[in-house]
């Protein structure tokens, strides 16, 4: 039943289809999948056996010899055994499989022309075209197929060749609709404006330039369809609609047998037994056939993160001495490993938190400011991810190493995120007072009805207009705005030590952004509370931290309290963000662009990761790793020249 | 709540109209197509001069096509779907008899193709790549490349014949007095041998769609605040990937139909598919125009079952 696969995303497979450049061709990855390739050796075995039936040393099939009927297999001369008339079972199976493959066959070109036709001309004209073909299309798929197959059969009599007209049709929108869809966006684009421009007839471009463009597509319909249209015509003639006695396929030979099923059972199962075989082997090869054209598992990403990042043992060690401050994080490595390559996300930043404090990490995307954030409670997805080194330290326990309750319990408790864009990270399908009841309960003994109330109590802290009410809708049916005060809510449900924001604002709008912001600092100042303030922006650094840590290319490249790094960069790349802020005070300006990429993380320099896109740069900075240099007791920079420029 | 509810089933009952205007539509094409004379085909055996005259007139085939639609679906909405002359009976008494065991099946196939297939689904894509993961993919590719008519027969074979653990066809025992348990020993076997194919189907959507919520952020949001993994699966996960398995619960309900044809032909089932298929066999047209129209409309309501279940489980979708 694969026919209920999604192709709608055919276009990308067809153009995948034609790429030759990846590292492993689709026919290498096909190969690689054992199942598919056992399929592609059954299926051809099969296909070269029923080629040459003709030519072997085979009874007849329709010689009856009511001596031996029904002898069981294994019986002399008769592999299979012979059925009610004494013909031989063997040979009967090998020139049903015959007619059973070439009918289905057959019945998929038939469908797979009429219906590529159909979808192309209605993708390519639209309009009335599309309409008038996609209406009847629809209603066809609007009937139970095989119904609608058997309603033509009884319209135009049983028989083989109106069976495989049946079949043909029913399947016919498969492909009219797959077809069409690829057409409209090939239609699109400007190759065929030009074509047209040039003076090329419809006809023309039909055929050399659309046509061979769906090609992929009616190809990769066909082999999710054909094991099935040979399934369903072994039916009908199974029911007695299709192959006519003398002539034999699977199916009737099943239907015969099936009344012998309690004296001579091998009758009818061998040929069920041959049909399975083929349709299986050929669904084999057809799921190995989609996945090694589907791009999105060639790269691992469809695997599900695990409930926590995968940890190696060398960051799984327990603190010896007493941590610094509140939450310090030492050595953290983390890394992905995507497609054979190591990215090396997160490259041992060393800071903590204290008490109370507001620390900012700030960085431009891919700076590995986000990862570290996440890797603190083990919610980078892995795969890809994997915690390599380091320690993250907790009341003298290192979190990278409790067990799955103990982080479970931290997890909201006491340490706390918001994330980034709040309509992807609430979950659309319950109400935000029920996703709020969910974080209570989860560390609290409250019944649903206290737990509610105290939901919608924490709502109005965060200054939610008309809270009861709010508690009863979904995500969507709130601004952007209200989304973040219910996300923050949700952090602060249990009273955390700690906070985690990550770029809480970024999804938002300037005026919001001040609000939460302030709101956020209220709340921490109240509560006492730690927060660690993830941004890419300066602005909002300098209204709401007590120190920062700018981090690029996952290092810390400068750490130190806010005004002194602000009044003294130390660092170019600290320069360069404090200048993308408007002088003004916070006006949500964005980050102007930064000349340079970062480095790849799969691919790191030696030396100094800013090195490319400093000015500064000498060969000194690119031969060896620079170290963190301590300016004074609170400020650290690594830069060569970081004395010269505070001092 | 209620009030969206209501109004959002009255216009998908308001939409059903012209899907079930296509399918009449369809229908009676198909029927035009008869090669021949249409009277002769229809009666058959039973076409003496009167017969012919009286079909001819009482559906209007000596009138051009569209008035002959005209004629018909209005016979149709009046609860005249004509007569079986094999049968000497109304086609509309044929079907209402039978149409009953067919609902019986085919709703207990679907509830165990649900049942069976979310389960397995979950399960697959929580321990993805394990050991429960694998054999249930592979059972998965087993039930959709099965012939539905050939594992009734193994399951005769087996249950029925060898372990003569339950009855191998019918769907009351003669002398069972008809009791619930009696229609219950006789349904085990056909509907597990209907769910098994569509069981697979439901498992791999599951499974691929569980995959797909699983990725998402607001998942990483539940473990975030401190949830247990089995509720992040069973109730987040779970939730959201049921929105995209609903409506293919109610494509299979076709399937399930469908193969009904099948399965009740193997196991002798009192149902519409195997009075369709004595119906082909004896070109008795109307009592198969009549059992494919019904069909086909029980499968439309499915359908309109599956959305209503999508509208309550999905909060954004609006009536
Ligand atoms: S070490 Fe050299 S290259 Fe790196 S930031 Fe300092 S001056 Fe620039």
């Amino acid at each position: 039943m694969s026919r209920f696969m999604n192709i709608s995303n055919a276009l990308p497979l067809a153009r995948w289809f034609g790429h030759r450049h990846s590292r492993t061709s689709p026919l290498q990855l096909l190969l690689r999948n054992r199942l598919a390739a056992a399929g592609l050796i059954v299926l051809i075995a099969v296909c070269i056996l029923a080629l040459i039936t003709p030519w072997l040393p085979l009874h007849h099939p329709n010689q009856t010899a009511l001596g031996n009927r029904l002898l069981p297999p294994g019986s002399d001369g008769h592999l299979l055994g012979t059925d009610h008339l004494g013909r031989d079972i063997l040979a009967r199976i090998l020139w049903g499989t015959r007619v059973s493959l070439s009918v289905g066959i057959s019945a998929t070109l038939v469908a797979a022309t009429v219906g590529s036709i159909l979808g192309i001309l209605a993708g390519y004209f639209g309009r009335h075209v599309d309409n008038i073909l996609m209406r009847g299309i629809d209603m066809v798929m609007a009937f139970p197929y095989i119904l609608l197959a058997l309603a033509i059969v009884a319209v135009l009599g049983p028989g083989l060749l109106n069976a495989l007209y049946a079949i043909a049709i029913v399947n016919i929108p498969f492909f009219a609709r797959n077809v069409r869809g690829v057409t409209v966006t090939l239609r699109n684009r400007e190759f065929v404006d030009a074509a047209l421009l040039s003076g090329k007839g419809h006809a023309r471009i039909l055929l050399t330039e659309i046509l061979p463009n769906v090609l992929p597509v009616i190809v990769i319909t066909m082999s999710t369809t054909v094991g099935w249209m040979i399934l369903e015509t072994a039916g009908l003639s199974f029911l007695g609609l299709g192959a006519q006695p003398p002539q034999a396929d699977l199916g009737s030979m099943l239907g015969e047998g099936r009344r012998l099923i309690s004296t001579a059972p091998h009758v009818a199962t061998i040929p069920g037994l041959m049909i399975f075989l083929l349709v299986m082997s050929i669904n084999l090869l057809g799921d190995g056939v989609r996945d090694a054209l589907d791009p999105r598992l060639k790269a691992g990403a469809l695997r599900r993160p695990a409930a926590r990042t995968r940890t190696a043992p060398a960051a799984r060690q327990q603190p010896t001495g007493e941590p610094k401050g509140l939450l310090e994080v030492d050595n953290l490595r983390t890394e992905f490993h995507l497609d054979g390559q190591v990215h090396q996300a997160v490259n041992g930043p060393t800071f903590h938190i204290e008490p109370g404090e507001c620390l900012g990490i700030i960085g431009e995307s891919g700076s590995g400011k986000s990862v570290t954030a996440m890797s603190l409670l083990g919610l980078v997805a892995s795969p890809p991810g994997i915690i390599q080194n380091g320690q993250v330290n907790y009341q003298r326990q290192n979190l990278l190493g409790v067990s799955d309750p103990v982080l479970r319990g931290y997890r909201g408790g006491e340490l706390a995120y918001i994330f980034q864009d709040p309509l992807s990270t609430l979950h659309p399908l319950f109400t935000v007072g029920d996703q709020l009841v969910e974080a209570l309960r989860a560390h609290r003994p409250l019944s649903y009805r206290a737990a509610w109330q105290e939901a919608v109590r924490r709502l109005e802290e965060v200054r939610m207009p008309n809270a009861a009410r709010r508690a009863k809708s979904y995500p969507h049916q709130l601004s952007g705005g209200m989304r973040q005060r219910v996300s923050i809510a949700m952090a602060l449900a249990n009273d955390p030590q700690l906070i985690i924001a990550d770029e809480p604002t970024t999804a938002l709008d300037v005026t919001v952004q001040a609000q939460i912001l302030k709101l956020l600092n209220r709340l921490r100042e109240q509560k006492q509370a730690s927060l660690m303030f993830i941004t890419h922006d300066f602005g909002v650094v300098k209204q709401i931290c007590h120190r920062v840590a700018v981090m690029y290319a996952g290092e810390i490249v400068e750490i130190g309290p806010v005004e002194e790094i602000l009044a003294r960069p130390a660092h170019p790349y600290t320069r360069r963000l404090i200048g993308c802020v408007p002088s003004v005070d916070y006006e949500g300006g964005r980050l102007a662009e930064i000349p340079g990429l970062p480095p790849q993380v799969s691919n790191l320099p030696v030396g100094c990761k800013f090195a490319d896109r400093c000015d500064q740069v000498t060969d000194q900075c690119r031969a060896a790793p620079i170290e963190l240099d301590t300016l004074n007791e609170r400020h650290q920079a690594r830069c060569i020249f970081a004395r010269e420029v505070s001092a | 709540m209620h009030t969206q509810l209501w109004r959002y089933i009255g216009k998908r009952l308001l939409l059903m109209i012209p899907v079930l205007f296509g399918l009449s539509i369809i229908v009676f094409l198909i029927m035009a197509l008869i090669p021949g004379d249409p009277a002769q085909a229809i009666l058959g055996a039973y076409a003496t001069p009167d017969n012919v005259a009286r079909i001819n007139t009482q559906l209007g085939l000596d009138q051009p096509l569209p008035m002959q639609y005209i004629t018909w679906l209005t016979n149709i909405l009046q609860g005249d779907f004509g007569r079986s002359y094999a049968q000497n009976r109304a086609v509309l008494d044929i079907i209402t008899e039978r149409f009953g065991a067919t609902l019986i099946l085919a709703g207990t196939a679907l509830v165990l193709c649900s049942i069976f297939g979310l389960l397995a689904g979950i399960i697959s894509a929580s321990r993805q790549y394990g050991l429960a993961d694998k054999m249930i993919t592979f059972i998965v590719l087993i039930g959709i490349s099965m012939p539905a008519f050939w594992l009734g027969l193994l399951l005769i074979m087996f249950f029925a014949v060898d372990l003569r653990w339950l009855p191998a066809s019918g769907m009351y025992s003669m002398w069972g007095g008809g009791g619930l348990l009696d229609l219950l020993r006789h349904l085990i076997l056909p509907a597990s041998t209907l769910a098994f194919i569509a069981t697979g189907v439901i498992a791999r959507l599951t499974r691929a769609s569980m995959l797909e919520v699983l990725r998402q952020d607001y998942i990483r949001t539940a473990r975030a605040k401190g949830l247990h993994e089995r509720r992040v699966i069973y109730r987040h996960a779970f939730k959201a990937a049921m929105v995209s398995v609903v409506p293919v619960i109610g494509i299979q309900a076709g399937f399930v139909l469908g193969g009904a044809v099948y399965v009740e032909t193997v196991f002798q089932w009192p149902g519409i598919g195997s009075m369709l298929v004595n119906a082909i066999s004896q070109r008795d047209l109307l009592l198969v125009q009549g059992g494919v129209l019904i069909v086909a409309a029980a499968y439309v309501v499915f359908n309109l079952l599956a959305d209503v279940v999508q509208f309550i489980l999905d909060p954004r979708v609006t009536a």
